[in-house]
């Protein structure tokens, strides 16, 4: 009879019915407690910022119920992760141009490329087992140990495929009539790439790299055995060679202590860690939504 | 004329600009060869620093669970096991929600807007660092679950897994908060794959009759499947190499038990824990399974990437 008419109770459309409820409990399971998650985060959190938060030094754990500020660590996050990006960028820029402009898909590039593909994948811990090994133990740094300056380059380690991965890819989208025209008009490979192709693919590689620092700021593990913790102040250059806090090894340390006046300030720590993440991933996305807009225009 | 064009023809760039041209070009190269130098020196160095402990306790390292700084003695059995019934448990976990949500996102049960808030919203989560996860695990989840494993103990006990008391921290609660980590990953990466698979593929099983989820399992997943795979072993390498939230919740205990409900240990956990205040043959033995755990992530990195390339799609 009425076959084309939609029948509710053939097999087929109750299977139907079940299977997109059982995606729709999925999304829910997934979500919620991400949901949940993120909203404690930042009230538990935000409810500690006080404004001495971002001057005092942290009090050492103990009973007295003042636990302190974090702004050792929070200068030190800063420390560390701009010392990470300043390794990591230039190395990283550059591996990716030879990849994207020199390489012509040899032994050699291809090997490049599945090292990047498997440094990303390396446990950041071993960044940091490595960084101790080399550095730390070696006391290679005129003689310091545990230093800012390990730290960084921990992180480094970390920020160097996240930045290789996204020149070669920004690189690659820059269209090559480009380079034929500034090839045709007579500059060189290096007026090329310096004034023709970087340029038009800096705003993709910016928002890549910039990513990846964002990453690199809440990392702890190669922080906890190369940067270790420190309660005091940063006065000057030389603290970069001696033990130096950071808003993540902070939260670690913190959430372990039985007191209650340390773990506020680790939430306290982590709303401003995730508030900033988040809103440079969220700042980033809107200005890649944005680009490709006025690309296709 | 003439003598202008000759002019021209036998113009040559500078010395001191091709000479730029050369360094800049072998600068790149150098820098790009800098990836493979420290993946060797990774490599290397983790070796050769866990030698020592390698040719004292050989491949039994790898199968006794004693862990006694005083006696010297060290095997790391359950930081092995820890590592690989966290993270494989984890992932049987995530990927029929991952991939349950990744087609909630690919289908079009609701407007195309609340399915990229859902979508960016799972990937903003990627970004959340893991200390703060394992914080939140702390305070939040594990006096949330409490009443649960034990309800699970009570009923369950019989079976190996639950058959200790719940006291705290424990690998369950370990494998939640990985869970939690790994769901993005999954998520994303199998939205990816589903979305490559070209339309008309699908338009030409609904247009022989296959409905919706007819077409989603016999078609569109069997295609994506490569991509999907990959995610999963992608975010196993993750999980493997986990340290912070799983250091901050699994309670840390080299005693080896089938329980999941009892303190665990992981090869990462452990060298968070330990790595700072070792020193002696300790250092060279957590040097060795720092070393078991890059040679596993390593492998199934690696994996990934030749299915990545064997299964890619195709159309």
């Amino acid at each position: 009879m009425n076959t084309l008419y939609y029948q509710k109770r053939l097999s087929r459309n109750i299977g139907d019915k079940f299977f997109t409820s059982l995606s729709v409990i999925c999304v829910l399971i997934a979500i919620l407690p991400l949901i949940f998650l993120v909203t404690y985060i930042l009230i538990k959190g935000g409810s500690q910022i006080t404004p001495e938060l971002f001057t005092l030094e942290p009090n050492p754990p103990g009973d007295d119920l003042d636990a302190g500020g974090i702004n050792p660590a929070l200068i030190g996050t800063l420390i560390i992760t701009t010392i990470a990006s300043i390794i990591a960028i230039p190395v990283g820029v550059g591996g990716g141009i030879y990849l994207a402009e020199y390489s012509k898909g040899g032994a050699f590039s291809r090997f490049i490329r599945f090292g990047v593909n498997v440094l990303a994948g390396v446990p950041s811990i071993i960044a940091g087992v490595f960084i101790y090994a080399l550095i730390v133990s070696t006391k290679i740094l005129f003689g310091s140990m545990y230093s800012g300056l390990a730290g960084g380059m921990a992180l480094s380690i970390l920020m160097l495929p996240t930045v290789i991965k996204t020149t070669d890819e920004g690189l690659k989208l820059v269209p090559n009539e480009l380079r034929y025209a500034s090839l045709g008009v007579g500059a060189s490979m290096y007026t090329t790439i310096l004034k023709v192709t970087l340029p038009s693919a800096f705003r993709s590689i910016a928002t890549g790299v910039v990513l990846g620092i964002a990453r690199a700021a809440g990392e702890t593990a190669p922080l906890i055995f190369t940067a270790l913790f420190s309660y005091y102040y940063i006065t000057g250059f030389g603290d970069l060679f001696y033990e130096m806090g950071s808003l993540s090894v902070l939260i670690y340390n913190f959430a372990l202590e039985p007191y209650n006046a340390q773990n506020k300030l680790a939430w306290a720590a982590s709303f401003i860690l995730v508030l900033s993440i988040l809103s440079v991933n969220i700042f980033s996305r809107i200005l890649a939504a944005f680009t490709e807009k006025t690309k296709r225009i | 004329m003439e003598e202008k064009l000759a002019l021209f023809k036998n113009r040559k760039r500078f010395g001191i600009e091709k000479n730029i041209d050369i360094i800049f070009k072998n600068t790149a190269l150098v820098l790009s060869s800098f990836v493979a130098i420290i993946l060797l020196g990774i490599i290397l160095v983790v070796f050769f620093q866990s030698f020592e402990s390698f040719s004292r306790y050989g491949l039994k390292f790898l199968v006794t669970s004693e862990w006694n700084p005083v006696k010297d003695e060290y095997g790391a059995f359950a930081a092995i096991y820890g590592t690989l019934v966290t993270s494989f448990l984890s992932l049987l976990i995530t990927i029929p929600l991952g991939v349950g949500t990744a087609i909630f996102i690919t289908e079009d049960f609701v407007p195309k807007v609340f399915r990229e808030i859902i979508g960016s919203f799972v990937e903003l989560l990627a970004a959340i660092p893991s200390v703060v996860l394992g914080l939140w695990a702390i305070f939040v989840m594990e006096p949330f679950l409490r009443a649960f494993f034990v309800f699970l103990h009570n009923f369950f006990g019989w079976i190996p897994l639950f058959s200790t008391e719940p006291t705290g921290r424990n690998s369950l609660l370990a494998i939640l908060i990985l869970v939690v980590m790994l769901l993005p990953i999954v998520t994303s990466i199998a939205r990816d794959s589903l979305n490559q698979v070209p339309k008309k593929l699908r338009n030409a099983a609904y247009g022989i009759g296959a409905s919706r989820w007819k077409t989603i399992y016999s078609v569109i997943l069997p295609a994506a499947l490569s991509g999907i795979m990959a995610g999963v072993l992608l975010a196993l390498g993750r999980a493997m190499g986990e340290t912070m939230a799983v250091t901050m919740i699994i309670g840390n205990s080299n005693a080896f038990s089938w329980s999941l409900l009892s303190p665990g240990y992981t090869i990462s956990s452990m060298l968070a824990n330990q790595f700072g205040e070792a020193d002696g043959s300790q250092v060279s033995s957590l040097f060795y399974a720092a070393f078991v755990l890059m040679i596993l992530s390593l492998v199934v990195n690696i994996f990934a990437q030749w299915l990545v390339k064997k299964f890619s799609l195709k159309y």
